[in-house]
This record gives structure tokens, C-alpha cells and sequence, in this order.
């Protein structure tokens, strides 16, 4: 009979394990704290569910009918494309920084693990290699703390205005996050294939090509195209600090409540991001 | 209990996986199902426990026709069945107690089955039931830290909890040690046994079937092809029931496939071979 | 079309508007006066992060729940009893179609655009945040419960089904408690971004630190926007490692 505890044991003598509070102390935490929020940003729930029906509607009816004169519907056409075009680049340029960065930020790579086991480095050379490996993982975090709008302000005052800080900016900060992302699926191949290369006397590079790699590729493909999902709606945002696309238009119709061309603006924006979330989930599929 | 006539379940048009089986089992009786992979035997298990609708014939359970039922009488028909899988009967998160008492859903409200996951009730009766199958020390253990013979024991005690008046069980013991095999079977019988329930097996092995059931029926094809007590079993009846198996399959089974009968096309009181 | 001019970006007037920048910022704004007078807007964030993230939850959970195919009109729970009957189908097809249609509308509208319009309608301040997040996120967290409900072991719920289980207590007993770690760690990775989110909805005027950022390049003082980029570092860090220790104990075992 397993020893018993007289706080945790029922009248049986069976005891329950400490994990048994965990949830219930969870959910207590996250209550209070949901509670302490709504106090400090004087959100009035009583104010929200008896005004808000009305005020939504009202405001949604102001929205109706879209603006659909033609000057502006090749505004918004243009807008659209530039958007996509600065998802796009953004993508390309993110994969690019990540694929730079990440084979030095991840730890199996760089200085533990499997390539590692037989052949000690000096302290010397270990040092040095977890030095980068720091520096690289510490870039990688900086990129991606730093919000793409932040980033984009920057950009714009580096290279002024218009799409191209947009897409630095995209590329900048879905770099830190692809490079995180493509660190753990870095960090989680499998190890018998690496195991069984490094049996044939391949060099650490070689062993890189042949298996890790293709174990890791089709994982880069997916998550970059999942960032893409993000990127587009990030993009259309970017032009609130002028870096073009949709969002600039979007800025100017909300500042000047102009509500039916807001309309046209969102069900662009709609359309877009639909269409990048159903070829970002096709093309995934394929892999 | 069981009255089946002419039952008929057919897949995707055109697989008869039940083909005109006519079948009685009365209450209390332990009926074991033996035979090759594929021959329908899940599928005869999963007629009998009302998760398919049969596709010709009448199955009677007690006194009704259950082969039509729906909604709240499906409901109450299928508390009267107790059902062990092979495996994967269990949810893997919830602790041990829950899956136990999971067995008295049918008779509870929504309310109370949420209330329960809380705080356990009829928590006596889940003990008693893990006792009997000789783990009581594990009721709030987390399901998926259990080995898998213990986990049998789980669905097991999750089964008693239920008290159906019938035990179906699909291959209960087919992912487990062959040692543990012997005794879960062995205590579904013995259930069986004091109980009253009835119960019927589909077993992988010929040898725990011949072991401990009184009455064995050999299916094939959808079809049975013996249905009589071990004492009337030969080797000749069970080759021909696994013949055209692979070598493997036939170890696993714990027969001697080398064996080929001569092939007669009449056989008796049974249901023609092929 | 985006104009991307990478001779623009290594000529000699970018450099120097980069170096004008950076040099401009360093070194951060630390004075006891700045630092104390951001800890409200930081604790604001984190506010608005956590309401946020909990009305979606709010949203998100129930809406997921109803556009759910394997809950709604396909699967297990509903093998044996799909009568055939045009009628029944429909009645249980419309309310997953309207929830998915409503959480994609949600979702693909940005925070950001959401924010604006909540600042027009409520005013200032964390309150158009919250609602930006809570509705933007909960689109999202909609979806993605839903996917990880789809894919459920169904074998256990054939197993409670047999006991004569009613639907609910499938769900209840089935469904739920294997979605549970899924859940969880979703709606962490949702609380990272909601604490990024926050902090640049505020630029639009929705509170917390974004106000300050939007204030502080106002006046040209990049000291102080480098101080508050070094706090939202900070933040961000922090979140992250609390929503890995919180999974490390949910997946435990």
C-alpha cells in the first residue's frame, strides 16, 4: 500500500498526485489577472455590452455603401498590388537573413550534440564558437522584438519614404522570427540519420547537406509561407508610417472619415489576405 | 441475449464484410470469435456493439430490435453494452478516476458529468472496480502513464463501473504480453462468470480461446464456419478456418499452418466453407 | 513594384541617415524621471495584452467550437444518426458555416485597422486596443481551435460512445481533455504576439507604451524611443520565458 499523506490522501489511502492542483491554481491565477487588467484599462463591461451592439451597428451602417468610383478603385487596385508586392519581397528577404544567421544559432550545430561527441574542441576553439553562437541567437532575438513598425520607421528615415522600407522592415523582423523558427526545427532533427553519416567519415559540412538539411528544408518552405500569412496583413498595416500600400489609404480614410472609401479599403484588404492565407495553405500542402 | 438473422453489413458497395450471418447467444454465456484478419470480425463486434447499422437482416438484443435505433433509445440500448477495445479505449490526459467513471455517462446528466470532473462522483464505486481488477493504487495516476496491460485493466474497471448486461470485448489482449494476456482474459471470464454478464470475445489467439470459453466460433470471410465447444474442435477445423494465412499470422495465432486438409464442400451442420 | 533599390540602401546619405539615427539614440534616456514615468504605460501593456488575448479567448473558444466539422455535421458524433434528410443537414451546417465565415472576417482584417476604427469609436486610450486585439486574435484563435479539435484521436470517442455517452459528454470527456495541451500552448504563442501588438497599437493611440514610442519620435527624442524599444525587449523576453515555463508544466510527463 503506497504511504500515506493525511492532507492528500482521500478515505481510501490513495494520494493524489501535487499536479492534481496545478490546473485549478492556474485558472485561479489567470482569473485574477484577467480581473486586474480590465481594472487598469478602465474597461467598463457593463458600458461595453450595453452600448456596443448599437454602436457597432451604427458605425457599420455608416460604412455602406463602398466608395466604387473608378478613379478610386484603381487607387485601391494599386495600393493592393504594392502590398503584395511588399509581402512578397519581405518574405524573400526574411528567409534570406534567417538562412544566413540560423546555422549559427543553433547549439547543435555550432559547439554540442551529435557532430560533437567524439572529437573534443579545445576551450580555445569552444569558446569562440559559443561566442557566435551567442551573438547570432542574441541578433536573431533583437530582430524580432523590435515590431515591424518600428523597423519601418526606422527605414523611413533611413531611405525615405515609399514601398522599400516596408520591405526591409518585413525582411528585418520576420528574419529574427523565421530564424528562431528555423532554429528549433534545427534543433529537433532527428539523429539517426546524422549518426549514421557521420559513420562514414563525412566531414560536419557534408553531414549538413546530406542530413540535416533535407530533414529540415521542407520545415523552412512551411513555416515560411505560414510567415507570408503574417506578413501580408503586416504589410498592409506598414503604410500608417509611410511605407506604402494599403495602409497609407486606409490612414488618410479614417483620419478623414471618409467611411465608404474605409469599405473599399477593407474589402481589399479582405481579398488579399484571404487569397495569401489559401495559396500560403496550397502550397503547403504540396510539401 | 444476442439473436442475429441474417445479418448482412456491406462497405462501399460492394465489400460484404457480414455475409448472412445468423448467430444465438444466450444471457450469460461466454462465446469466444476466432479467425484470420480481415474476416470480419471487427466488424461483426462493431454490429453488436451499435456502432454500425447493420445493412440486411434483424439483430435482436433481448427483446428488441436494435438494428434501427436512434438518438435517446440508442443511447439507453448502448448503456446495456460494455465495450473493451484492442486499444486506445481510454483518453490519454484525464487522470485514471475520470476514465473509470466515464463508464456511468449514459446514465448521467450533461451537469452532472461535468460536475464529476471536479469532483469524482460514486468515487467508491470506481475504487471497488479498479480493485477488483487489482490496481486501485492508481486511481488518479494520468491515463497515459499506465502501461498498456494496465490500461486494459482500466477499460476494464471502466466496464464494471458501467454493469452492462453484456461484455463485448474486439481482441482485448492482441497489444499486450502474452503472460498478462492469460490473466486479463482469465478475469473477464471470471467476470463473466459471478456477474452474469455475458460476454463475447474476438480473440487473435486460438489458444486462450480454446483455454477458457466454453463455446468457440470460428468466422472467415464474414461468415461462420464452426460454432461448437473446444472439446469439438480439431486441428483439421482450424487450418481449414485460417488456411491461405501467411506463416506469421499463423504462429501469431498459435496454430500449424503447414497443415492442408483435404477440402470437402459439405460440412454439416454449419454454414458452407466457401 | 516595391521599388526595392538596393543601391539606395548602401549609399552614402542612408548610411548616414543610419548612423544619424543610431547615434541619436545612444546612449538610452535612463533618467529616474523617464523610467519612473514609464512604468504605467508598461504595466498598461501588459494589461491590454492580457484582456486582449482573453477576449479572444472569449470569442475565439465558442465560435471554434461551432465551426468545427467533426462537432458540427461529420465524424463520430454523428456516424450513426445522419438521417439522410436534406433538412436536418442544413440546420446543423449553417451555424458552422456563419461562425467560420465571421471568425475569417475577423482574422483578416489587421489588428491595426481594427484599432483605428475602435479609436474612432470609443476615444483614446488601452479601452480600442483591448477590443483590436480581443477581436483581430480571437479570429485567429477561432481557427486554430478548431484544427486542433479536427484532430482529435477518434478512437477513444468510439470507446466513450459504446458506454452510451450523449454528445455532449463526448465532447465533454473526449474531445476537450485531448485538445487541452493544444489549447493552451496556442493561446500562449497568441499572448507573445498580443504583448507585441499592444505595445505598437498604442501608436495609433490605444495606450500603453506604442503612445509613448509615437510621442517620443514626435519630439524627436530617440534617447527616450531607444529606452522604450530596450523595455519592450525586455517584455517580450519575459513573456517568452513564462509562456515556456507554463508549457514545460502542461506537457509535463
Amino acid at each position: 500500500m503506497a504511504p500515506v499523506h493525511a492532507r492528500t490522501a482521500d478515505r481510501y489511502g490513495v494520494t493524489t498526485p501535487s499536479s492534481r492542483w496545478f490546473p485549478y491554481a492556474m485558472t485561479a491565477a489567470v482569473a485574477v489577472l484577467v480581473w486586474w487588467s480590465a481594472r487598469g484599462t478602465e474597461v467598463d463591461l457593463a458600458m461595453l455590452l450595453r452600448d456596443g451592439p448599437r454602436a457597432i451597428l451604427s458605425y457599420t451602417t455608416r460604412l455602406f455603401p463602398p466608395d466604387l468610383s473608378s478613379g478610386f478603385l484603381a487607387n485601391t487596385a494599386v495600393g493592393t498590388l504594392e502590398t503584395l508586392a511588399i509581402s512578397i519581397m519581405g518574405s524573400l528577404l526574411s528567409m534570406l537573413v534567417a538562412f544566413a544567421v540560423v546555422f549559427f544559432a543553433s547549439a547543435n550545430l555550432m559547439y554540442t550534440g551529435v557532430l560533437f561527441e567524439r572529437e573534443q574542441l579545445g576551450p580555445a576553439g569552444r569558446g569562440l564558437r559559443v561566442s557566435v553562437y551567442l551573438l547570432a541567437k542574441g541578433l536573431l532575438n533583437i530582430l524580432r522584438s523590435i515590431p515591424e513598425i518600428v523597423w519601418a520607421t526606422v527605414f523611413v528615415f533611413a531611405v525615405g519614404l515609399g514601398p522599400f522600407p516596408g520591405v526591409l522592415a518585413l525582411g528585418v523582423h520576420n528574419g529574427g522570427v523565421l530564424g528562431k523558427l528555423f532554429g528549433e526545427v534545427l534543433e529537433n532533427v532527428d539523429r539517426r540519420p546524422i549518426e549514421a553519416l557521420q559513420t562514414t567519415g563525412a566531414s560536419r559540412f557534408q553531414i549538413l547537406i546530406y542530413g540535416i538539411l533535407p530533414q529540415a528544408l521542407p520545415h523552412f518552405l512551411s513555416y515560411s509561407l505560414y510567415r507570408w500569412e503574417v506578413n501580408i496583413r503586416a504589410a498592409a498595416i506598414l503604410g500608417l508610417v509611410g511605407a506604402g500600400g494599403l495602409g497609407q489609404r486606409i490612414h488618410i480614410a479614417v483620419s478623414l472619415f471618409l467611411e465608404n472609401q474605409l469599405l473599399t479599403l477593407l474589402v481589399a484588404i479582405y481579398i488579399v489576405v484571404t487569397l495569401v492565407d489559401y495559396l500560403s495553405a496550397y502550397l503547403r500542402s504540396l510539401l | 441475449m444476442y439473436r442475429l438473422e441474417n445479418i448482412r453489413k456491406v462497405f462501399n458497395g460492394d465489400l460484404v464484410a457480414v455475409d448472412h450471418v445468423s448467430l444465438k447467444i444466450t444471457p450469460g454465456e461466454q462465446v469466444a470469435i476466432i479467425g484470420p484478419s480481415g474476416a470480419g470480425k471487427t466488424t461483426l463486434f462493431r454490429l453488436l456493439n451499435l456502432t454500425l447499422r447493420p445493412d440486411g437482416g434483424v439483430l435482436w438484443l433481448g427483446n428488441s430490435d436494435v438494428g434501427e435505433l436512434r438518438g435517446r433509445a440508442l443511447r439507453a440500448t448502448r448503456r446495456r453494452i460494455g465495450t473493451i477495445y484492442q486499444q486506445h479505449n481510454l483518453v490519454p490526459r484525464l487522470p485514471v478516476v475520470h476514465n473509470v467513471l466515464a463508464g456511468r455517462l449514459g446514465a448521467w446528466s450533461g451537469w452532472r458529468a461535468v460536475w464529476s470532473l471536479f469532483r469524482p462522483q460514486d468515487l467508491h464505486s470506481a475504487y471497488a472496480a479498479l480493485s477488483q481488477v487489482g490496481i486501485p493504487e492508481k486511481l488518479y495516476a494520468r491515463t497515459d502513464e499506465l502501461s498498456g496491460g494496465q490500461q486494459q485493466r482500466v477499460a476494464i474497471a471502466r466496464v464494471l463501473v458501467q454493469n452492462p448486461e453484456v461484455i463485448l470485448a474486439d481482441e482485448p489482449v492482441a497489444s499486450v504480453d502474452p503472460n498478462l494476456a492469460h490473466s486479463i482474459v482469465k478475469l473477464l471470464v471470471e467476470i463473466s462468470q459471478t456477474s452474469g454478464m455475458t460476454l463475447v470475445m474476438n480473440l487473435h489467439s486460438v489458444e486462450l480461446a480454446l483455454t477458457y470459453f466454453p463455446r468457440v466460433i470460428g468466422f472467415r470471410e464474414g461468415r461462420i464456419q464452426f460454432d461448437r465447444p473446444p472439446a469439438e474442435l480439431n486441428d483439421d477445423l482450424l487450418s481449414r478456418l485460417y488456411a491461405g494465412m501467411s506463416r506469421s499470422e499463423a504462429q501469431e495465432a498459435g496454430i500449424d499452418a503447414d497443415y492442408e486438409a483435404p477440402f470437402t464442400s459439405s460440412c454439416g451442420p454449419l454454414l458452407p466453407g466457401k | 513594384m516595391a521599388q526595392v533599390d538596393l543601391g539606395a540602401l548602401l549609399d552614402e546619405r542612408a548610411l548616414g541617415n543610419f548612423v544619424k539615427f543610431f547615434a541619436g539614440a545612444f546612449p538610452p534616456d535612463l533618467s529616474p524621471d523617464f523610467l519612473g514615468f514609464l512604468v504605467k504605460p508598461t504595466i498598461e501593456t501588459i494589461q491590454i495584452s492580457i484582456l486582449g488575448t482573453a477576449i479572444a479567448v472569449a470569442i475565439g473558444f465558442p465560435l471554434g467550437l461551432l465551426g468545427t466539422a467533426t462537432l458540427a455535421f461529420r465524424g463520430i458524433l454523428h456516424g450513426r444518426e445522419i438521417a439522410g434528410a436534406p433538412s436536418r443537414r442544413l440546420v446543423r451546417f449553417l451555424p458552422y458555416a456563419a461562425s467560420r465565415a465571421l471568425l475569417s472576417l475577423f482574422r483578416s482584417i489587421p489588428e491595426f485597422v481594427w484599432a483605428l476604427m475602435f479609436v474612432k469609436g470609443v476615444g483614446l486610450g488601452p479601452f480600442p486596443g483591448v477590443l483590436a486585439i480581443g477581436v483581430a486574435y480571437g479570429g485567429m484563435i477561432g481557427k486554430i481551435y478548431s484544427e486542433i479539435l479536427e484532430a482529435v484521436d477518434p478512437q477513444p470517442l468510439e470507446a466513450l460512445q459504446a458506454t452510451g455517452a450523449s454528445r455532449w459528454q463526448i465532447v465533454l470527456y473526449g474531445f476537450l481533455p485531448q485538445a487541452y495541451p493544444n489549447f493552451v500552448s496556442y493561446t500562449l504563442y497568441r499572448w507573445e504576439c498580443a504583448i507585441r501588438a499592444s505595445a505598437v497599437l498604442g501608436l495609433v493611440g490605444a495606450g500603453g507604451l506604442g503612445q509613448e514610442i509615437e510621442i517620443s519620435m514626435r519630439m524627436f527624442d530617440f534617447h527616450q524611443v531607444f529606452t522604450l524599444v530596450i523595455i519592450l525587449f525586455a517584455l517580450v523576453a519575459g513573456v517568452d520565458w513564462l509562456s515556456a515555463r507554463i508549457r514545460q508544466r502542461v506537457f509535463a510527463r
